[in-house]
């Protein structure tokens, strides 16, 4: 992919510019998607359509119309707010979303960057967002936003736990730190030649790593049952209680951003990432791209239907599942891969 | 510049932990606007951490002075617009009080098929009520779709009422002495063919949202009330019977032509925690729901199709000099009205006993050591109309 | 199920004569009417008595007698235990509109009173917490009173639209 672009491109850092900013063209275009898909599917499960008006069919260009209403609003800093970190926080949290692109392998020509500590430099940039968060509830000078960013400081550093160790009983099947070597490794059927050698057909415990993967990762991105940090109906908005305009819209980006990187790497780890299900048939660097995606749209639908459908837990119900539940079964359940890993 | 003179509101003073840390408690203001308040409700709440230490209710921000109002009407029949206003999601049943507090203190008598009229009308009001407390009860905890779907079938009910009276919020329809206007040919296919299509509608909900596993985590044991409390603070309606007292108007000091039908009382029994939680309080106004239907079916069978529903409207509504307190069962619970007549053609004073006033009053004593989101669920549990509260 | 009758036998018998007066009606309720030195005890009384069990207060409304000057509090009781009813008056004169609160016997009365002295004016002697409830705490006069008259300006805004 770099040869290529270098032969077409005339300076070095045009190419590296262009490398980068691939990744931002399918998020956009997918923040574009997916902002319309969830109304539809809250629509259709709410019994009714959603968007149906503009753009013509089913109102496919909802999302750019609520862009462009966006872009025009004002651009409110409250008073007393801490002005710079005010602003600065939206823009950190989606560096931090977008930083993590980096290591995840789209296609089998295209990763960011081939480092052989892709996993470990993904979890620790993951964790900037909830600091930009933080920011943005302390800077807003606002009580129900402070009391948001405390909510989210806690969620996230409870539940890096569970996604951490189910992470690392992949590493544990795979032996690498490299996502693309992961993804590699995933090539092909398995032995008993239907399923393809995706990681969660490895073993039984793999199925319930994935399970425990999903629902930390839920929590990760702030969604329902676990989206406590902007519980819209107890803390008002949470941390984003006194953004408008285009700073809440990069909030609003990066939560669908995220959603879409933790599907990647659920998918990436667990369903063979860019891999196609049937074999070498709708195999290659383009069609791996489509994959890539396409399983993490699923993954990010799911997400969605759960949301449409379940209550929020409270605070401490949170914090109960995680530690009391979530982070034994995980442990125990890495132990188990272990075990099954030195058996067979 | 808006000082409060009541209890301090200030800031706690800061105490000092034993490893130097300085801890505070936080007052922050819950309201008037937010989104789970129902309204401009406006509580006050002093905070450790995420627990309420103090919860103190403001209320008065949607005061219209309606006594006044109705004070200064030259004539009784123009106070049924206003009472419409006074709880605004079930206007049917305030008119209905209203309307028989006028024809106690008048002895008016009423024909059948107005009283049946009345009766059908009074219990779709309370479906839609209910429907609307389930579902933003439901939106409160974090569920949003069992609001919409409840929503879709309050629709119905309105349809309903539109046909019969031309609005769909606030109706003035029942009239003292009688109706606006009969009812149209198609009514009773159009209440049976709901009845029908309704019954289902209500496992759906209790399958989405009723035994959800969050959902009961999150409301049982919640904002407990016990029966002693309740019936010290005047508690009533489905709050009341949440904890567990079988008290119901309807049954029990029975009004209109409610002896007439077969129902049953639904009490809250504690099934998922504790007796007198958010939970039973929510699971009673599900339960009630089906038993309006039991009456809806009842009266549409025993429903005279001859009657004059103008009958007994008076001329010039001049009612003796002499005073009425009567009571009357809403979704709410006990809506009582004091009519003071001087033999004039308007009121000399009303007073609306409102029952999400005094259900409110029980927040402060319930709250105290709940969660945020716990006092939302406890605010939602309640189920207040603020159009009520402040009147 | 006792009468009006039975229960002011009671009380007087109870309390004595002077303090009570019994008004029967022809349309709609009958009332006692109390003296307002006396309510408390007798509220009390009410409650805890064997056979008379007024455990609920329906209702306290506030009422201005403008005609006669006099300001009243009505108290609707219940007894869900025997099912009677029950109907309280106290009468004052405007410029000393004082009783002692019942906020202590029934609960509901705490806002009840509240929102009285609010409307009215009345000012219920021992409750905990007697400050205005509907409207503003800097509001001026008491909007139910028949003589009421709304202050020019509120906060800068004029009030009279």
């Amino acid at each position: 992919m770099q040869q290529f672009l270098e032969s077409y491109l005339p300076a070095a850092p045009l190419v590296v510019l262009v490398y980068a900013m691939i990744p931002l063209m399918i998020i956009l275009l997918y923040a574009l998607f997916a902002i319309w898909f969830e109304r539809k599917v809250a629509g259709h499960i709410q019994d009714r359509l959603g968007p149906m008006r503009v753009g013509g069919w089913h109102g496919w260009s909802q999302s750019i119309a609520d862009l462009l209403k966006i872009l025009q609003k004002e651009d409110i800093v409250p008073a007393k707010a801490d002005r710079f970190l005010f602003k600065l926080a939206p823009f950190i949290a989606f560096a931090a979303s977008y930083g993590a692109y980096a290591v995840i392998p789209l296609s089998s020509e295209y990763i960011g960057s081939m480092i052989d500590v892709g996993v470990f430099y993904f979890i620790a940039i993951t964790s900037l967002l909830s600091i930009s968060i933080i920011m943005a509830g302390w800077a807003s000078n606002n009580k129900w936003s402070l009391l948001g960013a405390m909510r989210t400081a806690a969620q996230t550093v409870s539940y890096e736990v569970p996604t951490v160790v189910t992470i690392l009983s992949v590493i544990v099947v795979t032996g690498t730190l490299n996502l693309m070597e992961v993804t590699e490794m995933q090539s092909g059927n398995t032995t008993l030649g239907f399923l393809p050698n995706w990681i969660i057909f490895h073993s039984p415990f793999m199925l319930l790593a994935f399970v425990l993967f999903f629902i930390a990762a839920l929590a990760e991105a702030h969604r329902v049952p676990f989206d406590l940090p902007e519980s819209e109906s107890e803390l008002v908005g949470g941390y984003q209680t006194e953004y408008s305009g285009m700073r809440w819209a990069v909030f609003m980006l990066t939560e669908y951003v995220d959603l879409l990187l933790l599907s990647l790497i659920g998918v990436v780890l667990f369903f063979g990432g860019w891999n196609s299900p049937f074999g070498s048939f709708m195999d290659g660097p383009v069609w791996g791209v489509f994959w890539s995606v396409s399983k993490a749209m699923v993954l990010v639908f799911v997400m969605m239907w759960l949301r449409w459908t379940l209550p929020r837990l409270r605070v401490d119900q949170l914090m109960n599942l995680c530690w009391k539940y979530l982070i034994p079964i995980c442990f125990v359940n890495l132990i188990l891969i272990a075990l099954w890993e030195m058996l067979f | 510049m808006f000082k409060e003179k009541g209890p301090d509101v200030t800031f706690s003073q800061p105490v000092e932990e034993a490893d130097g840390l300085k801890t505070q408690e936080m007052i922050i203001n819950m309201g008037p606007q937010h989104p789970s308040t129902h309204g401009v409700l406006r509580v006050e709440l002093t905070l450790d951490g995420e627990i309420v230490t103090r919860a103190v209710p403001h209320i008065g921000y949607l005061h219209r002075c309606f006594e006044k109002h109705c004070e200064a009407m030259n004539e009784y029949p123009k106070v049924i617009p206003y009472v419409d206003r006074m709880d605004y999601v079930a206007a049917m049943n305030n008119e209905h009080g209203f309307a028989i507090a006028m024809e106690q203190l008048m002895e008016i008598e009423l024909n059948d098929r107005v009283e049946h009229i009345r009766v059908i009308m009074a219990e779709l009001q309370r479906i839609a009520s209910h429907l609307l407390a389930v579902g933003t009860f439901g939106l409160d905890i974090g569920a949003f779709t069992p609001f919409l779907y409840c929503f879709s079938e309050r629709e119905k009910i309105l349809d309903i009422f539109e046909k019969a009276s031309g609005a769909r919020l606030l109706y003035n329809y029942i009239w003292i002495g009688g109706l606006m206007n009969d009812v149209p040919d198609d009514f009773k296919t159009d209440v049976s063919s709901f009845v029908k299509t309704f019954r289902p509608k209500i496992k759906e909900l209790n399958d989405l949202l009723s035994n959800n596993k969050i959902f009961l985590v999150r409301t049982a044991n919640v904002g407990v009330l016990p029966e002693k409390v309740a019936i010290n603070y005047g508690i009533s309606g489905p709050s009341l019977r949440g904890s567990g007292v079988k008290w119901d108007l309807r049954r029990d000091d029975p009004y209109s032509i409610y002896d007439r039908f077969e129902f049953d009382v639904v009490v809250g029994k504690g099934e998922v925690g504790t007796l007198g939680d958010c939970w039973d309080r929510y699971i009673v106004r599900v339960r009630e729901m089906e038993e309006s239907l039991k009456i809806i079916e009842q009266a549409l069978e025993s429903m005279p199709d001859e009657g004059d529903v103008h009958e007994s409207i008076p001329k010039k509504i001049r009612p003796p000099a002499g005073e009425i307190y009567s009571r009357t069962e809403t979704p709410r619970g006990e809506l009582g009205y004091y009519v003071i007549s001087d033999k004039s053609t308007s009121p000399y004073r009303v007073k609306a006993r409102a029952p999400s006033f005094v259900n409110l009053s029980v927040l402060p004593a319930i709250s105290v050591g709940a969660m945020i989101a716990d006092m939302v669920a406890i605010i939602g549990s309640i189920d207040i109309v603020l159009g009520e509260v402040d009147r | 199920m006792k009468t009006l009758n039975d229960i002011f036998d009671q009380i007087t018998e109870a309390f004595g004569e002077e303090d009570f007066e019994l008004s029967e009606q022809d349309a709609g309720d009958s009332w006692i009417t109390v003296m307002p030195h006396r309510i408390h005890e007798v509220a009390k009384y009410l409650r805890d008595e064997q056979g008379l069990r007024f455990d609920s207060l329906m209702c306290l409304s506030g009422v201005h007698y403008s005609k006669e000057e006099m300001l009243g509090v009505t108290y609707h009781l219940y007894s869900t235990e025997f099912r009677h009813r029950l109907t309280l008056k106290v009468i004052m004169p405007q410029d000393d509109a004082r009783l002692p609160s019942v906020e202590q016997i029934w609960k509901t009365a705490d806002w009840h009173e509240r929102e009285a002295y609010d409307m009215l004016g009345i000012v219920f002697e021992g409750h905990p917490d007697m400050r205005r409830i509907l409207c503003p705490d800097d509001w001026e006069g008491h909007p139910l009173r028949k003589d009421y008259k709304e202050q020019e300006q509120y906060q800068n805004m004029k009030v009279p639209y």
